[in-house]
């Protein structure tokens, strides 16, 4: 345990001499073991296996995999999904939380809008088809019999749209907590309209964190697999249903599909995460 | 590295109370669009949200006959096989996911901004590396990994090992934002120059201190415990959304799908809520 670990040393006392105390750094090596475990030696194991023969040697044909016209399908799938849910989430989100933000900042709306976004983003899962399904499911619906329903994207594009609204409410209202009163009171002091503001204020000041949680929310539904799972396991749409099929039936288009799949969505979202740090930089300057 | 270092920076979700975006010092006029605006806004997404969880009520409700009302399918969760079980290993691995990422996360964060600063980019990289590493990608390499824990025990329980690791970021975020609200440094020397043990200044003087940041972290920690399903299902241990899953596809439409799921969602939704009010009394209790 760290604490216990801690405990022995004394650092913000001058050392005695001839004693020999471990290092600091010491103490974070439970978190640096764990992480290693659990997130670094399941990844490497990943990377691996995609990258090597049945044999066990470094062997870089399986990665021509990811050109198999099949394979490209479920990536087109998943980043058509991901597109038009982040897109079309990240503009009505960005609505829905500039009417959030400019409420009281401890009042009750406030609290029930972040508390049902933290549950329909982080635990809504396969519960989201299921009440998709008792909405407007072809057979069953109570408000409508969508005939589209289970058409791809249409019907799971609704079922994503509905988590990535609150997931953009909870990312983006921070960047419009950001914004001065002073900003908007210099622009009416010099005449400006509301359009004029955010024209040429509001939305200049916002737009890098608006694009950042954009590329947030497109990794998100990229990742997502329990919605569209409980949504139709039948049918294979996405990278994540693929790499479920690959895994659990032996019978995919490589002894190691799933590794490749799986290092595919990694290079993806890595060059995601690389366009958000240049943007969030951007967005940092005036936003603090 | 730094670039997903900033990923997470958006991730701290309950903000401290700031200003709101522009009420005070405003004309009427305005005012009074900004709040028509506002009920539009609530009006509009409070029904896109709020009808298919309606819908899945009225199912949950729904008798032999259609349109005739019944609460069978609420009694029926305690009988469904498995479900019952399912519904106390999540809340059990809740339990387990929270202490288990305080006990990580908590004296390593503080010790690190104590003693050992050089070591914080890396360590923040590694709390938000998660995030780009999706949950279906985890799994995978994770399988050969639990084969090796599962020679020990099989228990549906040591999931607990891996959400810790989804929940990282999150915690992180919350938690980092509750230790730089607090001259944490300062508070030690004070605490150290009389007496006290390392142990104490992190339990007794820093993380009272850090209490909002850490209920934070346990809200969203046990709302992603709660929903979670792809780990759980490919390592095939039945948890509340699997066993759900698996309902569904026994039967289409079961009505103890929707009575469960509505009670699942319900209960993240009042979890959330009441720890967000208990931030705020501790926090007023302090100031």
């Amino acid at each position: 345990m760290a604490v216990a670990a801690a405990t022995t040393t004394s650092g913000a006392r001058p050392s005695r001499a001839g004693r020999l105390r471990p290092p600091a750094w010491i103490g974070t090596v439970p978190f640096l073991g764990y992480v290693g475990v659990f997130l670094l030696l399941p990844t490497g194991i990943v990377v691996w296996n995609a990258i090597r023969n049945p044999a066990g040697h470094l062997d870089l044909a399986s990665l021509k995999l990811i050109f198999n016209p099949n394979v490209r399908s479920f990536f087109t799938g998943s980043i058509e999904l991901s597109a038009v849910t982040s897109v079309v989430g990240a503009v009505l989100g960005a609505f829905l939380a500039y009417a959030v933000a400019s409420g009281n900042p401890d009042g009750v709306v406030r609290r029930l809008y972040i508390a049902g976004s933290g549950v329909l983003t982080q635990a809504g899962g396969v519960t989201l088809a299921f009440a998709f399904n008792a909405a407007i499911g072809p057979s069953t619906g109570f408000l409508m019999h969508a005939g589209w329903y289970y058409n791809f994207p249409a019907g799971i594009a609704l079922i994503y749209i509905y988590f990535q609204i609150p997931l953009m409410v909870l990312v983006f209202l921070p960047a419009i907590d950001g914004l001065k009163v002073q900003w908007r009171e210099a622009t009416e002091s010099l005449g400006g309209s509301t359009f004029q503001y955010w024209r040429h204020v509001g939305i200049p000041l916002l737009f890098p964190a608006f694009i950042g949680a954009t590329l947030l929310l497109f990794a998100n539904a990229l990742s997502a697999y329990a919605t569209i799972q409980a949504w139709e396991n039948q049918i294979a749409y996405t990278v994540p249903q693929q790499i479920y099929v690959a895994i659990s039936s032996e019978v995919g288009l490589a002894s190691n599909e799933g590794d490749v799949l799986a290092v595919g969505m990694v290079v993806l979202v890595a060059i995601l995460m690389v366009a958000y740090a240049m943007l969030q930089r951007r967005a940092a300057r005036w936003l603090r | 590295m730094a670039a997903i270092g900033s990923l997470g920076d958006s991730l701290s979700v309950v903000q401290p109370a700031g200003q709101p975006a522009g009420q005070q010092g405003m004309q009427g006029g305005r005012r009074r669009r900004l709040n028509l605006f506002r009920y539009a806004m609530f009006t509009i997404f409070g029904l896109f949200f709020l009808l298919p969880l309606v819908a899945m009520v009225r199912f949950s409700l729904e008798g032999t006959k259609p349109g005739s009302f019944s609460t069978s399918a609420w009694t029926q969760i305690g009988s469904t096989p498995g479900l019952l079980s399912a519904i106390e290993i999540t809340l059990e691995l809740v339990v387990l996911t929270c202490v288990v990422v305080l006990v990580l996360l908590v004296p390593t964060m503080i010790w690190i901004r104590l003693r050992v600063q050089w070591i914080a980019r890396i360590f923040e990289f590694l709390c938000v590396l998660p995030l780009a590493i999706p949950a279906i990608v985890l799994v995978v390499g994770l399988v050969p990994v639990y084969n090796r824990i599962e020679r020990t025990t099989v228990s549906p329980l040591q999931l607990f090992w891996v959400y810790v690791i989804l929940a990282l970021p999150y915690a992180y975020r919350s938690l980092s934002a509750g230790l730089t609200a607090i001259d944490a440094v300062t508070l030690a020397e004070a605490a150290r120059s009389l007496g006290a043990s390392w142990a104490t200044v992190i339990l007794r003087v820093i993380v009272p201190n850090m209490w909002q940041g850490i209920l934070n972290a346990l809200l969203l920690t046990s709302a992603l415990v709660l929903g979670e399903f792809t780990i759980a299902e490919i390592l095939n241990y039945s948890t509340l959304p699997v066993a759900l899953f698996n309902i569904s596809r026994a039967t289409a439409n079961a009505g103890v799908l929707f009575s469960t799921s509505t009670a699942a969602l319900l209960f993240a939704f009042i979890l959330l809520l009441v720890l967000s009010y208990a931030g705020r009394r501790l926090q007023r209790n302090r100031a």
